[in-house]
């Protein structure tokens, strides 16, 4: 029976070479007694990468788990709906712009509320807001591409993107500009197959794009979908006992039978706010949280208008 | 007192290289008059050394392959001229325009400035090179010394005070007259064999004066360099236009942008040069054709509805710049989005001039994107998403759930910041605002009511089933004065979805009775 063949390469300047297994013994005395790479570093020697600095989420409670947004990294939120994700977006939106950052949100299913935005103290004069997949308004482009070319001139090439695509792009275009302190991209009604669809190698690339800028890069979305590049992830969810407290500011006490309920007028109610949990799932900077993964905060309703 | 004189030679053919500079190593020779009867209007060196004339035929010229056979463009030579002033009040303020091709100018108290005058001079050449103007520059003790310098020498002269009827005397007598047309006194002197200034020079007053009247006397005083007179000054308008005519109509995006990256560059050379910038474009086309009632696919901003031939484009920014670069990529962006429908003849760039921006940016002042890089870049995702889909939000003064409209976006300049840091202040509210997340557009719903609220909802395979709770209705109207009038019920509910409960917005339109799944708490 032949002798199994051992691959080895010895050095970068030569060729594979391949010996019995009975060699390999005699192969590996060889290969000591070549001179040792120079300019490869220990890895006990590698120079450690800095911590990078926080910034407050405007959330009490979310700074105390995570210490803040990491500058230069991509920190991903996800969770159901209503389980609070653009309120925490919002909320770090109104800490950056009243720190006077520019900020960049790409909308990507366009559900972003002006007002409350306006009622979270988010400068709006500080965040440009992107809306993809939004309607183009004024000027018709397949019919001026149409008389272009009846006119013989070169007409611009259309491509039709999906929001999602559009979204990326513009993303790539934020970062590459720079001078951003906040780009959040919001992915929250995107479904999760087509979230999970989008290339590592983007996350890869807006990530390479933020590192060592004072950038943060924010996304929520309904999954993570960001992987390995997301520097912190975060997981929130309501808590289902107390969404809502409707009985708050009109009867004081709760009622407790159904007949009671039914006598309570529905104008009566009202919308207190969300109760959320966050869970700290990652956080590559520590190895192993020291403090709690979990918190929770409440956030409150502001009726405008 | 020293004056100093910028005379461009060939002037028409020199107006048309500054938008074709890869023709000045050819024989160029400008045209003018009617199609069958065009004649030779002026021509560079190389066109006369191979034996141009002013006034021959097209017909005459044509026979020969090597010449460029341009038609004159006043446009052109007008945007030149312009150039010439720009180049002139970049030195002195105290400028006189005698001519197209000739501007002169003041040179009083700039030596301190600009060093001595030799330096000014060449200075004065390389700028009006930057221009795209190939001109002759002389510096003389009198305003007609150095324009006859000027005219004469070419390149950089500077005479001395005291010796202009030694440096003049070797240049023609023909260097006293302007234009083409053949004067009767310079076909006196070539009778005389008066050939040069000093012949001119040479000639006895009173003999002279008795010939050919004051007009002699003062052609000799001139060529002896001892007439002196004041400049007259001139305030050149801030006017900054650049404009081509094109030989053939251009249908092709890419060399039309080669075009204004010329125009570009030499408006910003311009603006530059009397120290401005500019923060608004306009663009104006010619269109051979014009756009047909079927056609009517351009903005009506884009079109004046009384010419149709005319295509306008304007780039307003935000910030005052001056940066060809940025701007051509600017309107290169722009024209992809709105393109000009019809083969273009004519192009006008012009600049709306201002102060240039000064800021200093403080070593503690947060970050903010640079206004070029931004302008650029906002330009770029309006390519992608399209117009009114970018920009800053500006709430309206209205009840309307959804008044909001968009706006440019131009963040203001960051403020010194507090020296205290954000994490040790206290926020005002401990909590977060619950955010609402708008369904746009809203979602058509089928509730059910029971005991007159909401009990269960039908809206898509996601959102349907028994409302769980619900409170409201919170009532509002407005603009019922208008035509869009909007009366609505406002209902907050929540509706249990796969594993957790949602919260929404739903509306009842009262107006169409129609309800509507405005959007989801979040």
């Amino acid at each position: 029976m032949a002798s199994p063949l051992i691959c080895s390469q010895a050095a970068m300047n030569h060729p594979i070479v391949f010996v019995p297994e009975e060699r390999s013994a005699l192969l590996l005395n060889r290969l000591s007694a070549l001179p040792k790479f120079t300019g490869v570093t220990a890895a006990s020697r590698l120079e450690m990468r800095p911590a990078p600095k926080m910034v407050s989420t405007g959330i009490h409670a979310m700074d105390a788990l995570t210490g803040g947004l990491p500058r230069g990294c991509l920190t991903e939120i996800f969770g159901p709906a209503s389980s609070g994700r653009s309120s925490v977006l919002l909320a770090a939106l109104a800490a950056a712009t009243q720190r006077q950052e520019v900020c960049a949100l790409v909308d990507v299913t366009n559900a972003f509320d002006p007002q409350s935005a306006a009622a979270a103290r988010v400068v709006l004069d500080r965040l440009l807001w992107v809306r993809c997949g939004h309607e183009r308004e004024g000027h018709d482009f397949s019919r001026a591409n149409k008389t272009f070319l009846k006119a013989g001139a070169l007409a611009p090439q259309k491509k039709v993107e999906g929001p999602v695509e559009q979204a990326l792009r513009v993303t790539d275009l934020l970062l590459q500009s720079g001078g951003f302190g906040l780009v959040a991209i919001d992915l929250s009604d995107v479904p999760p197959k087509m979230a999970r669809r989008i290339p590592l190698t983007s996350w890869f690339r807006f990530q390479r794009a933020v590192e060592n800028t004072p950038t943060v890069l924010f996304v929520i979305g309904q999954v993570p979908c960001a992987q390995t590049c997301a520097t912190l992830l975060l997981k929130l969810q309501a808590s289902g006992k107390s969404v809502v407290d409707p009985w708050s500011s009109v009867l004081g006490e709760r009622p407790t039978t159904n007949d009671q309920r039914r006598t309570i007028p529905p104008h009566a109610q009202l919308l207190d706010g969300l109760q959320v949990d966050g869970e700290l799932l990652r956080y590559r900077m520590e190895r192993k949280p020291s403090r709690s993964v979990n918190a929770a905060f409440v956030t409150k309703m502001l009726r405008t208008g | 007192m020293p004056f100093a004189c910028i005379f461009v030679p060939d002037f028409p053919v020199e107006a048309l290289l500054r938008s074709e500079p890869e023709l000045r190593s050819q024989a160029v020779a400008v045209l003018e008059g009617k199609a069958p009867l065009q004649k030779v209007f002026a021509g560079n060196e190389k066109a006369r050394r191979a034996g141009v004339e002013v006034g021959m035929t097209k017909l005459q010229i044509e026979a020969c392959t090597d010449f460029v056979l341009r038609a004159r463009s006043p446009l052109q030579e007008a945007a030149a001229h312009s150039a010439l002033l720009d180049c002139a009040q970049s030195f002195s303020p105290r400028i006189e325009d005698a001519g197209d091709d000739t501007i002169l100018f003041d040179l009083v108290g700039l030596e301190p400035l600009f060093g001595p005058l030799p330096k000014i001079a060449r200075d004065l050449a390389r700028r009006a090179s930057e221009f795209g103007l190939e001109a002759n520059v002389a510096v003389a003790s009198n305003l007609d010394t150095a324009m006859l310098a000027a005219r004469g020498f070419s390149g950089v002269t500077v005479i001395p005070a005291g010796r202009e009827a030694e440096q003049l005397s070797n240049l023609p007598v023909a260097v006293l007259f302007v234009g083409a047309v053949p004067s009767p006194t310079l076909e006196t002197f070539d009778r005389w064999g008066v050939r040069n200034l000093r012949g001119l020079a040479a000639l006895p007053d009173v003999a002279l004066s008795e010939r050919l009247g004051q007009e002699g006397v003062r052609l000799q005083q001139l060529a002896r360099g001892s007439i002196s007179r004041t400049l007259v000054p001139v305030e050149p308008p801030l006017i900054f236009e650049e404009a081509v005519e094109l030989e053939y109509p251009l249908m092709l995006l890419e060399p039309l942008t080669f075009l204004l990256s010329r125009l570009l560059e030499q408006l910003c050379a311009r603006l530059g040069a009397r120290a401005l910038a500019t923060q608004e474009l306009r663009l104006r086309l010619e269109l051979e054709n014009g756009w047909h009632a079927e056609d009517d696919c351009c903005p009506s901003t884009a079109l004046d509805s009384s010419d149709r031939r005319i295509f306008q484009r304007t780039l307003r920014l935000p910030v005052p710049l001056l940066d060809a670069r940025i701007f051509l990529k600017l309107l290169q962006l722009d024209l992809k989005a709105n393109p000009p429908g019809a083969p273009i003849v004519k192009i006008y760039l012009s600049a709306e001039p201002v102060r240039p921006r000064a800021a200093q940016s403080g070593l503690f002042l947060p970050p903010s994107p640079e206004p070029e890089k931004l302008e650029l870049t906002l330009a770029r995702i309006t390519g992608i998403v399209g117009e009114g889909s970018v920009g800053s939000l500006e709430i309206l003064d209205t009840h309307h759930p959804h008044g909001f409209r968009m706006r440019r976006f131009a963040p203001t300049e960051p403020q010194k910041l507090d020296p205290r840091p954000y994490s040790g202040e206290k926020p005002e509210s401990s909590s977060a605002i619950t955010a609402l997340r708008i369904f746009r557009p809203a979602l058509r719903a089928t509730v059910t009511l029971r005991h007159g609220k909401p009990s269960h909802i039908v809206c898509s395979k996601q959102i349907q089933g028994d409302v769980l709770w619900a409170a409201g209705p919170w009532r509002s109207s407005g603009d019922w004065w208008e035509q869009e009038g909007w009366s609505r019920d406002e209902w907050d509910i929540a509706v249990q979805a796969e594993s957790h409960i949602a919260l929404y917005r739903l509306v009842h339109d009262r107006l169409s009775g129609r309800w509507l799944l405005e959007g989801n708490y979040d």
